[in-house]
């Protein structure tokens, strides 16, 4: 009888195939870890990002309220980055290093937070969609295949909601208020809407790596599926605010048992990934300025950590 | 790694009186006082532990998931270790 040698490739997609979680000291593909790094450090550059364009609202929150729920909001984003970045180290990337691509602008963030948050209502839209669709991505990676991922991503989730539901509230008393309020939310969710849809990234049959991506359990779901949840998701929501989306193609479809809608404009989405959105610059400059601005502090505390440990 | 970066922390939490502290994930800290700052804000924003510790990464020594299989195969055959193995009679209560 002859016995079947599995490579070790083979090996370790059966253990993916069973479900079985892949822990940092195992083995593993070259592409796979590569594939990761970049995947959650990505993912960690976009909450550390995502601070900038709410932290312009902390100081004009309109009430004492609002402005504890932002700040610990924005908190909470930062401690989203903290939770990825330090699952990217568990194989072997340096934070140096993905913190120095970042500023570099080698690596990417996601494109949504290079538009501006031009109102209060802004922070409504953020929360309610940006937030909306980061969970509908989020979700299904608490059970994605490696393991430091999948934790951290399950931390995130918890936290999300109240992300999501904050900013709902904020669009909700907007919409019950002044007339002048619901238009500034109507023309907030304008603004939000296409680049929202964005998020999900290029169309099924412009990405090229999601096979690869699903066999290794790193994606769970395709591009064009979670946009179709999202909206699905969000055009009733939106219709009990009172807003409208601001796509005439958005139809309820029986047959597909879901919304129709319009196409995106991958030109606008292409063309800010490739660093000329509104906010790019701004947004990326005021990353390498904290940055270099705190970087005399980070010098001191280790200094005075090492001292105190030569004194014994 | 380069030099100007902080130092790496295991950080392991209790999340209620009475239960172990489990591994939550890590962080960078110039000393372990400020690790543990950093772990609360980190790993306790919503009540998440009544205790922390700190350890720094490099003092973490991890079996080998290579050896796995022949490391834990000695508690594979001994059965007898659970309780399961012994069989008790219908009419004997309490054990
Ligand atoms: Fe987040
Ligand atoms: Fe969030």
């Amino acid at each position: 009888m002859e016995t079947l040698e599995l490579t070790q490739e083979e090996q370790f997609q059966a253990r993916i195939d069973a479900d079985i979680r892949i822990e940092p000291k195992d083995w593993m593909p070259d592409a796979y870890r590569k594939t990761l790094i970049r995947q959650i450090s990505q993912h960690a550059h976009s909450e550390l990002v995502g601070m900038l364009p709410e932290g312009n609202w902390i100081t004009r929150a309109p009430s004492l309220k609002r402005k504890s729920i932002l700040l610990a909001k924005v908190q909470d984003e930062a401690g989203h980055g903290l939770y990825l970045y330090s699952a990217a180290e568990t194989l072997g990337a340096s934070r140096d290093q993905m913190l120095a691509d970042l500023h570099s602008g080698k690596a990417k963030y996601s494109s949504i937070f290079n538009y501006p948050t031009l109102s209060w209502a802004d922070m409504g839209c953020v929360g309610w969609l940006v937030d909306g669709a980061a969970i509908l991505n989020q979700v299904p990676l608490c059970r994605t295949s490696y393991g430091p991922y999948a934790r951290a991503m399950v931390r995130v989730c918890k936290e999300e909601s109240f992300h999501q539901r904050q900013g709902f509230e904020i669009m909700q008393t907007l919409c019950e208020g002044a007339p002048t309020q619901k238009a500034m939310a109507q023309e907030a969710l304008n603004r939000w809407w296409w680049p929202t849809l964005m998020m999900f990234g290029p169309a099924d049959a412009d990405s090229p790596n999601t096979a690869q991506s699903m066999n290794w359990r790193i994606k769970r779901f395709t591009n064009d599926e979670l946009r179709q949840k999202f909206v699905d998701m969000m055009v009733p929501q939106a219709e009990f605010l009172g807003l409208t989306v601001p796509d005439e193609k958005v139809q309820w479809n029986d047959t597909k048992n879901g919304y129709d809608f319009g196409d995106v404009d991958w030109e606008e989405f292409w063309n800010v990934v490739k660093g000329n959105g509104l906010c790019n610059q701004e947004r990326l400059g005021a990353r390498v300025k904290a940055h270099e601005e705190g970087a005399w502090v980070r010098e001191a505390a280790m200094a005075h950590a090492e001292k105190r440990k030569a004194r014994g | 790694m380069n030099q100007s970066e902080w130092p790496l922390w295991e950080v392991f939490i209790r999340s209620k009186q009475g239960l172990d502290h489990k591994h939550v994930g890590s962080l960078h800290a110039a000393d372990a006082e400020m690790a543990i700052q950093n772990a609360r804000d980190v790993y306790t924003r919503r009540l998440e532990g009544v205790s922390i510790w700190v350890v720094e990464s490099g003092h973490v020594h991890a079996s080998n998931p290579d050896d796995a299989a022949a490391f834990y195969e000695p508690a594979n055959d001994k059965i007898y270790r659970h309780p399961t193995f012994y069989q008790v009679p219908d009419s004997i209560k309490h054990m």
